[in-house]
């Protein structure tokens, strides 16, 4: 197959992007961004396919021999994320045409929205470091933007913290890149490794590796740098939220990952254990401070952080089931979470609040609803046989293969009191009968919910598929999990030979 | 050459943490500023400082002769700089509208979206 596909991911939803801003209606920018998210998501899925036959996808664009171009490259974890993303950015696409106010949309909502899309996708595929950071700020840029997008009070301020949070996080990652420069003089990530791996440059690298812990840390929102995260994603409409919660801090993961398993390898001892306490703590930080919370979008944010530390611990195990078991919780985790921020926009659509001090009945008046929250709830809680639960045993038991004994007790743990906040959801906004409050009497009946409930159906549909036939899946992480322990193949692919 | 760029560096890096901690709104955006000119400072330093000739292949030469620059911390400064300008400009806005909207330039204000 041509490798030019790799590229089809990013340029589709430029097209689509510049589209949608030559056309200023909305009637013509809804369909032409829904369009171009199913066709991201086709071309990732072939691109997908054919990594799955051939391992590597490289393309040196503008034909110069690497390591002086720019490369892109898809991996099975390039590949896995990128259809991932493209599937969520498809659905919620369907899903914003009901969520989103015409104001928003009116403020080129759409066009926006492919951008971010665009350079999430960029950014997973991407194999030059600068160029991740470049990515990283056209993800950022649009991001900021369609936070801040309509302008209502507790969304500037939301956008404020988070505009300014990640502006030092790029700093962070900028002088990060500017110090790897300098001491191995490339920019090519599989350059980058054959240098820091199989050569002695290694000395000092140290500083880099924690400029990019850092930087990385904060985009996904690891232990200490979490605080804007629960600060900002409840503010925007659901629908943004969402594609938020279930992609952004997951840039920050994938940019973790690679940069772990690839460049820092032979130093990786170096921040291991740290990683695996950061990893603790953002489980039980996060868990905690959900605990705390009483809106519904409030604590899917923390419970945000907390998960994220099941990756990390994942990465930070780094042993081949430990990979494997990041990889199908990082594919699990985006589906449920951007599930979950869906249905409770549903929930406030109806209620007009996702406050649960208010909410109630939802299983009497609208139990279709309560079924999908069901599923998305108790697989992020981690009940069998939903996908949840394959995850964390995977995760907990790489833990326990190596006597990681405290951080697998940690994971348990904070599983049970992930399952404790969603029967708290679960048990005021369903169960409890509706407070008779002078507003709830108000409420008319919403219609034409349609288009929200097809795409958290389908993602319902893919978390059961997990859950049943989660093997095929785990089978691709496996697969995945041995690229990222062995990265002379991907240092092969990008510089052909084993590198000089 | 480079104890004195080590140097402004460093300056520029403390000055910019001083007015991030700042609780001033204003501050905050100054702190950034510097920090990004910290930064870029520290990538066009990359490269190496030393006498050295451009980095032009001369006209009856096949290859480049050392010692010469380094072009591409030139290039990734430059890219730095414009993206740094388009998300300072952005960031002005957001903080002229934040201080449209609560009315206060200490940043202690923007509890509400915490809670």
């Amino acid at each position: 197959m041509n490798a030019n596909i790799i590229l089809l991911p990013v340029l589709i939803p430029l097209f689509t992007a510049i589209a949608g801003l030559i056309f200023r209606s909305i009637r013509i920018q809804q369909p032409i961004g829904v369009i171009g998210g199913i066709a991201t998501l086709w071309s990732s899925w072939q691109l997908f396919c054919d990594v799955r036959n051939v391992g590597y996808r490289v393309l040196h664009v503008g034909g110069w021999t690497p390591p002086y171009g720019i490369t892109l490259v898809a991996d099975h974890l390039s590949a896995i994320m990128v259809v991932i993303a493209s599937l969520m950015a498809c659905l919620v696409a369907l899903y914003s045409i009901r969520d989103v106010d015409a104001m928003r949309k009116k403020l080129f909502y759409f066009p926006l929205y492919n951008f971010l899309s665009m350079a999430i996708n960029g950014a997973f595929l991407t194999g030059d470091i600068f160029n991740l950071y470049v990515w990283f700020e056209v993800m950022l840029i649009s991001s900021f933007v369609l936070l801040a997008l309509g302008g209502a009070k507790p969304q500037i301020e939301g956008a404020f913290k988070y505009v300014s949070i990640n502006l030092i996080s790029s700093a962070m990652f900028l002088s990060g890149i500017g110090l790897l420069y300098a001491k191995v003089g490339t920019l090519n990530m599989a350059d980058i490794a054959v240098k820091l791996n199989f050569q002695s440059h290694s000395f000092l690298i140290n500083s880099t590796a924690i400029l990019f812990l850092s930087a990385f840390g904060i985009k996904a929102a690891l232990f200490p740098f979490f605080f804007w995260l629960p600060a900002s994603y409840h503010t925007p409409p659901a629908a943004i939220s969402a594609i938020f919660a279930g992609l952004l801090t997951k840039v920050g993961v994938y940019a973790l990952i690679r940069s772990s398993t690839l460049f820092f390898r032979e130093s990786f001892y170096y921040t291991q254990n740290l990683l695996l306490v950061i990893a603790g703590l953002t489980m039980v930080t996060g868990v905690l401070g959900a605990a705390a919370q009483y809106r519904v979008r409030k604590i899917l944010s923390f419970h945000i952080i907390s998960q994220i530390g099941y990756m990390i611990m994942g990465l930070a195990l780094f042993t081949p089931l430990a990979l494997a078991g990041m990889v199908f919780y990082l594919i699990h985790h985006i589906i449920v979470k951007t599930n979950l921020f869906l249905l409770s926009g549903i929930i406030e659509k109806i209620h007009g609040s996702d406050d649960l001090s208010r909410l109630g009945g939802l299983y009497r008046s609208s139990p279709g609803l309560a079924g999908l929250f069901c599923i998305s709830a108790f697989s992020l809680g981690g009940i069998p046989p939903l996908s949840g639960f394959w995850a964390k045993f995977a995760l907990i038991k790489a833990g326990l293969e190596i006597d990681a004994f405290w951080i697998s007790l940690i994971a348990l743990l904070v599983g049970l009191m992930t399952l404790f906040s969603m029967t708290k959801i679960w048990g005021e906004a369903f169960w409890k009968a509706c407070p008779e409050t002078a507003e709830s009497k108000d409420i008319a009946p919403v219609t034409n919910l349609a288009l929200m409930y097809i795409p958290a159906t389908v993602m319902a549909v893919m978390t059961l598929y997990l859950g049943f036939f989660g093997q095929t899946v785990f089978d691709v992480a496996q697969a995945t999990s041995a690229q990222l322990l062995d990265p002379r193949g991907y240092i092969e692919a990008v510089l052909g030979g084993g590198g000089r | 050459m480079n104890t004195l760029i080590a140097i402004t560096v460093g300056v520029l890096a403390a000055a910019s943490i001083y007015s991030l901690l700042r609780c001033s709104m204003m501050k905050l955006i100054v702190g950034i500023v510097l920090l990004g000119h910290a930064v870029n400072l520290l990538i066009f330093s990359a490269g190496g400082l030393r006498d050295s000739t451009p980095p032009i292949i001369a006209e009856n030469q096949e290859v480049l002769r050392p010692p010469h620059a380094d072009p591409l911390p030139q290039a990734l400064v430059l890219t730095a700089i414009v993206i740094s300008f388009g998300l300072i400009a952005f960031c002005i806005t957001l903080v002229q509208r934040t201080y449209d909207i609560v009315g206060d330039d200490d940043i202690n204000a923007l509890a509400r979206s915490d809670s």
